[in-house]
């Protein structure tokens, strides 16, 4: 018997079992996929210039979960990307801090140290990121290691091999009792891992698993899989957060991850946010980009909006 | 540092009106030469949007239509005889030429017609290239189009189109007439003749031989000449169902061949298993493309009664970020009506709608100062028996109505004097098959509105007109068959 969520409340006992669960989740309206793509397409081409183009750089910037995750990540490299989230543009101080740094649970204190005083947020990801194959209590261990660090977010991965299998109370317990986890101090973001979800009738009915668990923000993929972040995975994420929260109250915060590299992307996906869940998703606490290369697209551009020139890659950090 | 949560204001994007230069004045195009007309009327075109005169065109007399059918006549000799690769070598520079001027072209129709440039851009212009490019395929293989060995083009063409998509109804009445051996006297819509004229320029561009396209701007005593020019041996017409049937009665008893594409309302059918956010897509698109002047358009909304509500309030969810204004901005979603005349009988058909005690709602939604506008406009609490159920209304105008099984959604589908479009939203495959065989309508989209396509054939049942454009079957319209 799973525990049950406080925002499943509104929708009644769709978690009280396997079976009900399940019918909830296969009762939810269909995506055309055609369809899909087509509007996330023709809001593709919205053209966002001057005073909203400079306003969208610098929401998009403020929203960057600025993000290193590789095996080589070292304390140097995570305290240079402490700096560089804390101070962007180091020419401009003007510029938006981002939303927060995105490591692994062991470079938690690191990072926390790095930023500390700036407001910028330390999230970790854990659960055996990013396959999630491991032990309940393995991933669980990888939580609490990083909340105890320090962490004020963790992405946990969802275990999509049971979501594949349609063992979809696995999957909710599991979000549960990560989100117990981080207890009152960090907020939960879940990955679905959408490429691997591979339909977007999957997508939806992750996305509103995992909001029935008790997810803080959904968020598309861990950035290591072939497909990542799509407008249409993200609009219909968007659409899934914004009917979540008409049907509950509770608003959940959305997180496209991998493969936004350039402003231009950003901006679309700040178009999807503004014209689907609406302008209250408009805000660092409700939507992020998980990337590491958009930052300094984003800060060219923006150089090139203050100054009339377009500088080159040479005048922004490497970090 | 968190940013305070402000509106994302997009600022003005408008597209540049400095890549298209309208003339002061324009003739008639006959015989390879812009010329006055033999009376030398004139006529104003305006941009509906902002009331501003963008030129003043030639208007064709019964003695100009008479010099353009000769015209046409004279040049059909040897235009006929030439080889289907010759045909198809000038369609394809022709469709070239319209790809490589389509930006000024989209900005002219958008000028002259009202439509949103986002519109003209993504929609009107590269199927108005595609539209040449299909039809130029099939001017060296009409051997095996299934008409026989050799057909034969019927002569002159005599063709009139209606300003809702002025480009566009003139491909799909100039490419397959001009791929099958015909020659084509052609009269735009009196409030929308830039395009064409612009088209003349393009066939001049082309090195297309004198004679073979005509254009002839003027009003309807202009078409009715046109059709009833004796000399002219195929007529085609795409208006309102009112006109269709006069062209009929005067072509009745000759031997001309005749083809008429007329009004619709398009149900759009809910079931309770459709893809809801893509529905309300399909519905946005079915009704408010082109700001409901499209004659398949999806007007009648037919929805699954245990859905209403929660359909309805995304839909008026949807509606309320639809972006009205300036047709040349980008960001603009809803364009200008395209004539007094036209706002008028929309405003006339609404207050009827309410009158009979129709439940109207619009989002908030400001209208320019000048110009014709109307706002996008949904209908509730209407039954089969309401006149805006019935009429086309030819704007942004969506009357909604339920259903409780799928026979009742095809009784109801099916209950029109007209048979143009129809759409299914459903997941359920079988239940898209086996409701469209049974709804009566030329075109029945699943999952899906207004797409359109060259290789597909487009036509109506009932009072929608006969006759097919597009596709191979648009072929038998202009082939002595």
């Amino acid at each position: 018997m799973p525990t049950t969520a406080p925002a499943a409340h509104a929708l009644g006992d769709v978690t009280a079992s396997d079976s009900t669960l399940r019918r909830f989740l296969h009762g939810l309206p269909g995506v055309d996929t055609v369809g899909l793509e087509a509007r996330a397409a023709s809001l593709g081409t919205r053209s966002i210039k001057t005073t909203a183009k400079a306003y969208a750089i610098d929401l998009a910037i403020s929203m960057v979960d600025l993000t290193t995750l590789e095996g080589a990540d070292t304390p140097g490299k995570v305290r240079a990307l402490g700096a560089k989230a804390v101070h962007p543009d180091p020419t401009d101080r003007t510029t938006p801090t981002t939303a927060a740094v995105c490591v692994y649970p062991d470079m938690v204190a690191t990072a926390k140290e790095a930023v500390a005083g700036s407001g910028v947020k330390v999230a970790s990801v854990a659960t055996a990121f990013p396959a999630g194959r491991a032990a309940l209590d393995v991933k669980l261990a990888d939580v609490r290691d990083a909340v105890s660090a320090g962490a004020d977010e963790v992405d946990m991965v969802i275990d999509r091999g049971a979501f594949l299998a349609g063992n979809y109370t696995k999957v909710y317990d599991e979000i549960v009792a990560v989100k117990e986890a981080c207890g009152t101090s960090a907020r939960l973001k879940v990955i679905f891992e959408t490429g691997e979800l591979s339909t977007y009738d999957n997508i939806r009915r992750a996305s509103w698993l995992g909001m029935l668990a008790g997810a803080d923000f959904i968020k598309t993929s861990t950035g290591k899989v072939a497909v990542n972040a799509t407008p249409a995975n993200t609009l219909l994420m968007l659409e899934a957060v914004r009917d979540f929260r008409a049907q509950t109250g509770v608003q959940v915060g959305v997180k496209p991850a991998g493969g936004i590299r350039t402003s231009k992307d950003a901006i679309k996906f700040l178009v999807l946010v503004n014209e689907t869940a609406g302008e209250d998703w408009l805000d660092n606490h409700w939507f992020r980009f998980g990337a590491s290369s958009l930052l300094n697209d984003l800060l060219m551009q923006r150089q090139k909006l203050a100054t009339g020139r377009y500088s080159g890659p040479d005048y922004v950090t490497v970090d | 540092l968190i940013i305070m949560a402000s509106v994302f204001e997009y600022a003005p994007a408008p597209e540049s009106r400095s890549v298209v230069d309208i003339a002061p004045s324009y003739g008639l195009f006959i015989d390879g030469e812009f010329t006055d007309a033999a009376d030398g009327r004139v006529f104003k075109s305006i941009s509906p949007s902002t009331e501003e005169v963008l030129s003043e065109v030639a208007q064709a007399g019964e003695a100009d239509v008479d010099r353009a059918v000769k015209a046409a006549r004279k040049a059909f000799e040897k235009w006929s005889a030439l080889p289907g690769s010759e045909h198809a070598k000038y369609l394809f520079r022709i469709a070239r030429i319209i790809q490589e001027r389509s930006r000024e072209l989209a900005v002219l129709e958008t000028l002259d017609n009202g439509k949103p440039i986002k519109e003209t851009r993504d929609a009107d212009l590269p199927l108005v290239a595609a539209h040449f490019f299909y039809y130029a395929g099939w001017a060296d293989k009409l051997d095996h189009a299934g008409f026989g060995a050799d057909p034969k083009p019927l002569g002159v063409a005599g063709q009139v189109i209606p300003w809702n998509f002025p480009l566009l109804m003139l491909a799909w009445k100039i490419a397959p007439a001009l791929a099958t051996g015909n020659t084509v006297v052609l009269k735009p819509a009196e409030t929308t003749p830039l395009s064409a004229l612009f088209f003349a320029d393009i066939c001049r561009q082309a090195g297309l031989p004198k004679g073979v396209v005509n254009i002839l701007p003027g009003y309807g005593d202009t078409g009715a000449a046109l059709v009833a020019h004796e000399d002219v041996n195929k007529v085609a017409f795409t208006g309102s169902t009112a006109v269709g049937k006069e062209i009929a009665r005067t072509v009745a008893g000759t031997r001309k061949k005749l083809t008429l594409e007329l009004g619709g309302k398009g149900a759009n059918i809910v079931f309770d298993d459709a893809p809801i956010d893509q529905a309300v897509e399909g519905i946005v698109t079915g009704i408010f493309f082109n700001q409901g002047q499209v004659c398949c358009a999806g007007s009648r909304l037919l929805v699954q009664e245990s859905i209403q509500d929660e359909l309805l309030e995304s839909l008026k969810r949807r509606l309320s970020t639809l972006r009205l204004g300036d047709p040349l901005d980008k960001n603009t979603d809803i364009g200008a009506i395209n004539s007094a005349e036209q706002l008028a009988r929309i405003t006339a058909l609404t207050e009827q709608g309410e009158a009979e005690g129709a439940e109207r709602w619009s989002p908030a939604c400001e209208l320019p100062s000048s110009g014709y506008w109307f706002a996008p406009t949904l209908f509730t609490n209407i039954t089969q028996a309401h006149t805006i159920a019935r009429d086309e209304i030819f704007g942004p105008v969506l009357s909604v109505l339920t259903f409780r099984t799928p026979e009742e959604a095809v009784a109801k589908a099916n209950n029109t004097q007209y048979g143009l479009s129809a759409g299914i939203w459903t997941e359920k495959g079988s239940r898209i098959l086996a409701v469209a065989n049974k709804l009566r309508a030329g075109v029945v989209w699943s999952n899906t509105f207004n797409k359109f396509d060259p290789t597909s054939p487009f036509g109506g049942y009932k009072e929608s007109g006969f006759g097919r454009e597009g596709g191979r079957h648009g072929l038998e319209a202009y082939l002595d068959v």
